[in-house]
């Protein structure tokens, strides 16, 4: 799996590297550690509900189990995975040798990983935030939740959000600025597309989080009163503030995933994707209504009539490019040949789940239903669905379908087929019941429940299903495994695909593309296939071909300079955090760590001499 | 150091457009906040018993004519007129140091007149906000500041014009972002 | 799964006592009718697409010898529809429950409504009948057949006022007084719990409504209206002085005696109460015992401190406690 292909190795020269595909490697890597992680606190929490008033957990450790359960999920295994596959797959897919800023991408990452050893280090401390991943105040407030788990929540979130604002920054500018000539908008691949659209939703939700979070930092650091009722403010604007962000956060999470599948049922199905500018611009309008129905998370706060009428509207509206969406995907698949390999039994595991998430979505979005639906068991198999059915299945489909790309090696399909099969079986098992729990009156963030109220089969139920979930790992790590040792050789092209990724060898080399391609259609390696009537107009024969003349020589290939300083300037910002546990010395030490970082940085030269 | 991009806009110019979106998001969640909780201050003193707003209508203008003396020094090096440039750069940088200085005392002012921060609702939405944008404006003059001084190490001329263009693009957003501000927190209080 | 779904629809309110689908008022039928309405939508919609989406895998499943399938771009009459058609559906779920949501966000039309205010405290929760001159905890009594107007305060924390087969879901926010009602149709012990994460005995905040006759109401308002009796018997009265010698009385109040704590609940008539610790125990002689004898194992984290009280003193509280009916 060694990717020797003109790479220094090393440890220095992982710490070190700007290029887009280690770092992607090492956003997964870490990324899945943390899903490992936040799926051991799944499981032990399903192990606390298995029966009724079982004192497996005690309610403390509860609490703290099931806030980083959500918070690790959500930002330190969900969104690391995402970024993970746009650093690999975008600059590839648009014909580009890296992203724009290769240094502010190891920046990213490194932050990201600071946060999270930071939020980490609460464990053996004993220390763990308990106010839930959403942290509603006046709960989190110091009156009610002392000591320092809280901090350890606001900070480890501020320093890994600067990391996201940062990457949405790179790829923004990277898919809007380095596509091969002749990749225009309406030529992208849908992942490219939804990173797009992602990366812009990064930008403009993550700030009122961050708003939110340094409120949250000073009420209880220094005192201020953003969310003191008793000094006239109001502790829900806390509650808009999350929500602006943490709807968003949700298509964050799920957009890419569809792209993923958007690109993937057309290669399996070997036909190219159904109304390809429909399917782009529902997305785009996922993405915008998404921040406009931010209050369906708080139907039972009592901000009235209207209010709740007008945002439970706006979320209906959500489902018609959703539906569109999965309408498209069929339509792609009709009249197709279609392949189940595991990347493409993922991509429909997420149109079938996906599907009952959405519907139960709609179910919510209707305020007076969601009055008895919210913050009950209802709602939990609801996101699970989405997000495990969703985003989940959306990232191991497009572990199956990249790995051998990025490795050049490719994994056993029976495996992969056992992986698919436990967990699909695992998501129904567990998180269906929970429907029924739900609805029957167990609110959610409760560490047991009383015998007597009718839901202990159904809780038995979730539980055994969270074993079966553990359980299919345990073909996923055997692939890995049996891989690494002798996986066999993928070839350029091991799915007959259809986008510029699939030109180069597998692994790829250091400067992606020998010559950046000139493309001129969508899907440029099945131009022989697309017949001439059916081709959008303007097309012509070609596909993605080298733009220069035959007899011109190659342009020199310039490649950017690996670099201490994205390092360094996290380590600063890491020490400011750790520094705002109550250390201003820390803190000041930090700053200048950072400011050293960005001066050097400033006036290192980003880009070397030719590379080959 | 770059070649051609597809939209024609240099990677850091219009990765300086995409901050000062995301920016926009960021004050306008604070500037939201502000007037959200504005007359809802239940514990003295309240905005109209500190506000000094003829001081701070100086300072602003000192603030603004930055803003002119940005545009002149991008002019400046534009042409590749060096002496011109180190002076409209050291004068912009000099005028949002002022301008810093006057929210110095104007804060100082406060604490000593009774409102350290964790005083009420007001000190609370006034010092963050006003603050967030003091460090903009900080972090702008240290940026102008090294562009000051790559100029006079002979390291900036005429090559590098889209570097200041970006800087000043970022100086006139904070700039912006104050007179917005200063608004909505001082004329209308 | 579905059929589960169907059998538990079914069965009687009484094995699920805080089930959603059975409702036992006004406000929670029309809730539970529009959930009716939109899951069968949901099921339809759900049926076709699992069903077009099985049909695909099987009827365009690869087979040996397939050719490169034709290309299409795309149908616009196709794609139109598949918008047009979810947006006919969500029309139809709109309009009822945006007619459904202005009837049960406002404040009640009923000017006979019986006025509850609800206090809810790190993690238990006050009843107060201004009218009646009640103060009580963890259990409301009201009577069937009379809008309930409950008017929702927080004194610390967020918390929400939940009794499923009554009414759905509604806040407590602190610094602010939100108002829930409704009417309900048939008597009976109506469970409900804190559904807002509250912090750690958020899970056993617990509360019961119960829906009397209207004379049976009557009778338990003028009860409790009331100050607390004299006990009678020698060990309650024994019990009494255990009472107000020891920390108790700093924060309950019995109306009629020196306890005049506020931090705790009411225990003017704590013996007419079913449930302890807000819905934890029933109340039992046995289980008061052991709620007084260790508190923090019944209800980890709770703030009622583990009193040093000896077998006897615990006995003579337990019936002091037992006879304030």
């Amino acid at each position: 799996m060694a990717m020797t292909d003109g790479y220094s190795t090393g440890i220095r020269s992982w710490l070190t590297t700007v290029d887009h595909k280690r770092i992607a490697i090492m956003y997964f890597v870490v990324g899945f550690v943390f899903l490992l992680i936040a799926g051991v606190e799944g499981q032990l929490i399903r192990l606390q509900l298995a029966t009724p008033e079982r004192s497996f957990l005690d309610p403390d450790l509860y609490n703290q189990l099931f806030t980083m359960h959500g918070t690790t999920m959500v930002f330190f295994a969900g969104m690391p995975l995402v970024v993970a596959f746009f650093n690999f797959v975008v600059p590839l897919q648009i014909g580009a040798r890296d992203v724009a800023f290769p240094r502010l991408n190891a920046f990213s990452f490194w932050v990201f990983l600071f946060g999270g050893l930071f939020l980490y280090a609460s464990v053996p401390l004993r220390v763990m935030p308990d106010g839930g991943w959403f942290a509603y105040m006046p709960l989190t407030n110091p009156e009610y939740s002392p000591g320092p788990g809280i901090d350890f929540y606001v900070l480890a979130l501020l320093i890994s959000g600067v990391g996201s604002i940062a990457g949405g920054l790179n790829f923004l500018v990277t898919i809007l600025n380095m596509r091969a000539p002749g990749m225009t908008f309406m030529r992208m691949p849908l992942f490219t597309w939804m990173a797009l659209i992602v990366s812009a939703l990064i930008l403009l939700a993550f700030p009122p989080f961050t708003v939110g979070l340094i409120f949250m930092l000073f009420d209880r650091r220094f005192g201020t009163h953003f969310f003191d009722a008793a000094a006239g403010a109001d502790p829900v604007l806390w509650q808009h503030l999350f929500w602006v962000f943490g709807h968003p956060e949700v298509y964050i999470l799920i957009l890419p995933a569809f792209g993923i599948v958007s690109d993937v049922i057309p290669t399996f199905s070997r036909k190219i994707l159904f109304g390809y500018p429909v399917v782009v611009f529902s997305g785009v309008l996922i993405a915008f209504l998404g921040f406009g129905v931010w209050v369906h998370h708080m139907f039972s706060v009592g901000l009235g009539p209207v209010v709740n009428a007008v945002f439970g509207g706006a979320t209906m509206l959500i489902a018609i490019p959703t539906g569109i969406k999965i309408f498209n995907w069929i339509a792609t698949m009709w009249g197709g040949r279609l392949r189940f390999r595991t990347a493409m039994l993922f991509a429909v595991g997420l149109v079938a789940t996906f599907t009952i998430g959405g519907l139960s979505g709609v179910m919510h979005s209707s305020p007076p239903a969601d009055l008895q639906q919210t913050d009950t068991y209802f709602v939990v198999a609801h996101f699970h669905y989405v997000l495990i059915g969703g985003t989940v299945f959306g990232l191991f489909c497009g572990f199956y379908y990249w790995f051998p790309k990025a490795t050049g090696r490719m994994l056993h399909e029976g495996l992969g087929k056992a992986h698919f099969w436990l967990s699909f079986i695992a998501l129904n098992v567990t998180f269906f019941p929970m429907h029924f729990s739900g609805l029957l009156g167990m609110p959610r963030r409760t560490y047991t429940y009383a015998e007597g109220l009718g839901l202990d089969v159904f809780n038995l139920i979730s539980t055994v299903g969270a074993f079966i979930f553990t359980l299919s790992f345990v073909p996923l790590v055997w692939n890995l495994w049996r891989t690494w040792r002798r996986g066999e050789a993928a070839g350029h092209n091991p799915w007959d695909a259809s986008t510029l990724e699939w030109t180069m060898a597998s692994p790829p080399p250091h400067y992606n593309f020998a010559e950046i391609p000139a493309v001129d259609r969508r899907d440029p390696l099945w131009h022989p296939y697309i017949e001439p009537e059916s081709r959008a107009e303007g097309d012509e024969p070609g596909g993605a071909v080298p733009r220069r003349q035959p007899d011109e020589p190659p342009a020199p290939v310039v490649m950017p300079n690996p670099s201490y300083w994205p390092l360094v300037l996290a380590v600063g910002m890491l020490l400011m955090t750790i520094g705002g546990l109550g250390s201003l010395g820390l803190t000041l030490f930090g700053l200048l760590v950072t400011a050293v970082g960005l001066f050097a940085w400033a006036f290192e030269p980003a880009f070397g001499e030719e590379a080959h | 150091m770059e070649g051609p991009t597809s939209t024609g806009i240099p990677n850091r110019k219009l990765a300086m457009w995409a901050f000062i979106g995301s920016e926009c998001m960021l004050f306008g969640t604070l500037i939201a906040t502000y007037m959200i909780y504005r007359g809802r201050n239940l514990v003295p003193p309240y905005p109209h018993d500190l506000l000094n707003i003829p001081f701070i209508t100086i300072t602003t203008f000192v603030l603004l004519m930055s803003s002119l003396m940005m545009v002149l020094a991008l002019a400046a090096v534009q042409k590749n007129d060096l002496r011109a440039t180190k002076l409209w750069l050291g004068l912009t940088a000099l005028f949002g140091l002022i301008f810093l200085g006057g929210q110095y005392y104007e804060f100082s002012h406060f604490v000593h007149e009774g409102l350290p921060l964790s005083r009420n609702l007001f000190s609370s939405t006034f010092f963050v906000l006003t603050g967030t944008h003091g460090a903009h404006v900080a972090g702008g003059v240290i940026w102008l500041s090294t562009l000051l001084v790559r100029t006079v190490q002979g390291q900036l001329d005429a090559r590098h014009a889209e570097t200041v263009e970006i800087a000043g693009l970022y100086w006139h957003f904070v700039d912006v972002v104050w007179i917005i501000l200063f608004t909505l927190i001082y004329l209308l209080v | 799964m579905l059929f589960l779904g169907v059998l538990v629809s079914q069965g009687c309110g009484g094995e699920y006592p805080q089930s959603t689908l059975h409702p036992s008022s006004d406000s929670a039928t029309l809730i539970d009718q529009l959930f009716d309405q939109i899951f069968w939508w949901a099921v339809g919609v759900f049926v076709v697409v699992e069903g077009i989406l099985i049909y695909v895998f099987v009827r365009f499943r690869e087979r040996p010898g397939d050719a490169r399938p034709k290309q299409v771009h795309g149908h616009l009459l196709l794609e139109v529809g598949w918008t047009l058609a979810p947006a006919l559906i969500l029309v139809a779920i709109a309009i009822p429950s945006i007619r459904a949501i202005f009837i049960i966000d406002r404040s009640t039309p009923d000017p006979e409504a019986l006025v509850v205010e609800v206090i809810g405290k790190q993690w238990w929760w006050e009843f107060r009948y201004p009218e009646l001159g009640i103060v009580t905890a963890n259990e409301a009594h009201v009577p069937v057949g009379r809008t309930v107007d409950l008017r929702l305060r927080s004194a610390d924390v967020m918390h929400s006022f939940w009794i499923p087969r009554l009414a759905g879901k509604r806040d407590l926010v602190p610094g602010i007084e939100n108002q829930l009602w409704f009417r309900p149709d048939s008597v009976g012990v109506y469970h409900g719990q804190c559904a807002e994460f509250c912090g750690t005995a958020h899970a056993l905040m617990g509360m019961r409504v119960i829906v009397d006759e209207p004379d049976d109401f009557e009778r338990w308002a003028r009860a409790n209206a009331a100050p607390a009796s004299t006990p009678a018997a020698a060990e309650a009265r024994a019990g009494q002085g255990v009472f107000m010698a020891n920390a108790c009385v700093s924060c309950h109040a019995v109306r009629g005696t020196p306890a005049a704590g506020q931090f705790g609940p009411d225990l003017t008539h704590f013996g007419s109460r079913l449930t302890i610790a807000s819905g934890v125990l029933e109340n039992t002689p046995a289980n008061l015992a052991r709620w007084l004898d260790s508190t923090q194992h019944v209800k980890p984290g709770n703030p009622m401190p583990e009193v040093e009280l000896s077998d006897a003193q615990i006995r003579q509280l337990v019936a002091y406690l037992g006879s304030l009916r």
